[in-house]
């Protein structure tokens, strides 16, 4: 059954590279750890658009499947990464990533 | 009926420009939510409504609760918006955001100068297709997901626990 009211494809996939993109600056232009987490999800949730877009415009329920392992994995990534942010958090009294390098790479 | 998916995508766009560039945490993940909800409402635009109710469930709902979570227990208070207006110079956001830009630049082009057919046939795809799919073909990886998650629960669990020793100048107690 062909959905009437969809835009097109290409106005979906230029949304989720414009998401991505903003995700992108966002993760590399802050210096808080829980700003760059939230950049972060932006990232994700682009990726998972772009899998629903593509699959919908192919008739096709494995862009929706993508979209939930997807999900699953930000969920995971998140819960792991705000721990770190707490022990991080307790370590140096700080949210600034900079302080994070005494291994000096 | 074109122009709601504009108008959401536009409330998107916004609300994440306001997530990059907000001071405060807080409003930051308020105009995040907003910005997952239009994509929500995308999703739903596309023929996917399992999509845009695990995304207002799961995104807008659980992962934004764990994060604002972690910020009340941080608490910082007000002195962060000072200390955000210090580290977002325009100095320091210039060079990303030209790179992203140009990125985006690209992008663009490589969309608009693709082979994608325009052909308006969206298909609507509905809950019971995707369980089908989901635990028929892909039941594997939902396994792999689950194992996954478990791995997260635990790993989530050592490292958020407070240690008695937790003066930070000896790395070994991680």
């Amino acid at each position: 059954m062909p959905f009437e009211t969809a835009p097109g494809l290409e106005a979906g996939v230029l949304l989720a590279s414009i998401l991505f993109c903003l995700g992108l600056a966002g993760l590399m232009m802050r210096r808080n750890v829980i700003f760059m987490l939230m950049s972060v999800e932006v990232c994700t949730n682009a990726a998972a658009l772009m899998f629903v877009v593509a699959g919908a415009h192919w008739g096709n329920a494995d862009g929706q499947v993508m979209f939930i392992f997807v999900v699953t994995l930000a969920a995971a990534e998140v819960a792991i990464a705000l721990a770190l942010v707490l022990q991080f958090y307790h370590r140096k009294h700080t949210v600034d990533i900079d302080q994070l390098s005494e291994l000096r790479g | 009926m074109n122009y709601v998916f504009y108008l959401t995508a536009t409330i998107a766009v916004v609300s994440t420009t306001m997530v990059i560039f907000h001071r405060n945490a807080v409003h930051a993940l308020l105009y995040l939510v907003t910005s997952l909800l239009s994509v929500a409402v995308i999703f739903y635009q596309f023929g996917a409504p399992l999509a845009a109710a695990l995304e207002v469930i799961i995104y807008a709902g659980a992962i934004m609760v764990l994060i604002i979570f972690v910020i009340m227990m941080l608490n910082q208070g007000d002195s962060t918006v000072t200390q955000e207006q210090a580290w977002l110079q325009p100095t320091t956001w210039i060079g990303p955001a030209l790179l992203s830009a140009l990125l985006l630049i690209q992008l663009i082009l490589l969309v608009s100068s693709g082979q994608i057919s325009s052909t308006q046939t969206f298909h609507y795809i509905g809950p019971k297709q995707v369980g089908i799919a989901l635990f028929s073909h892909y039941v594997l990886a939902v396994e792999l997901a689950s194992m996954l998650l478990l791995a997260g629960l635990v790993g989530a669990f050592h490292l958020a626990r407070r240690r008695k020793i937790d003066t930070g100048d000896s790395g070994n107690a991680i």
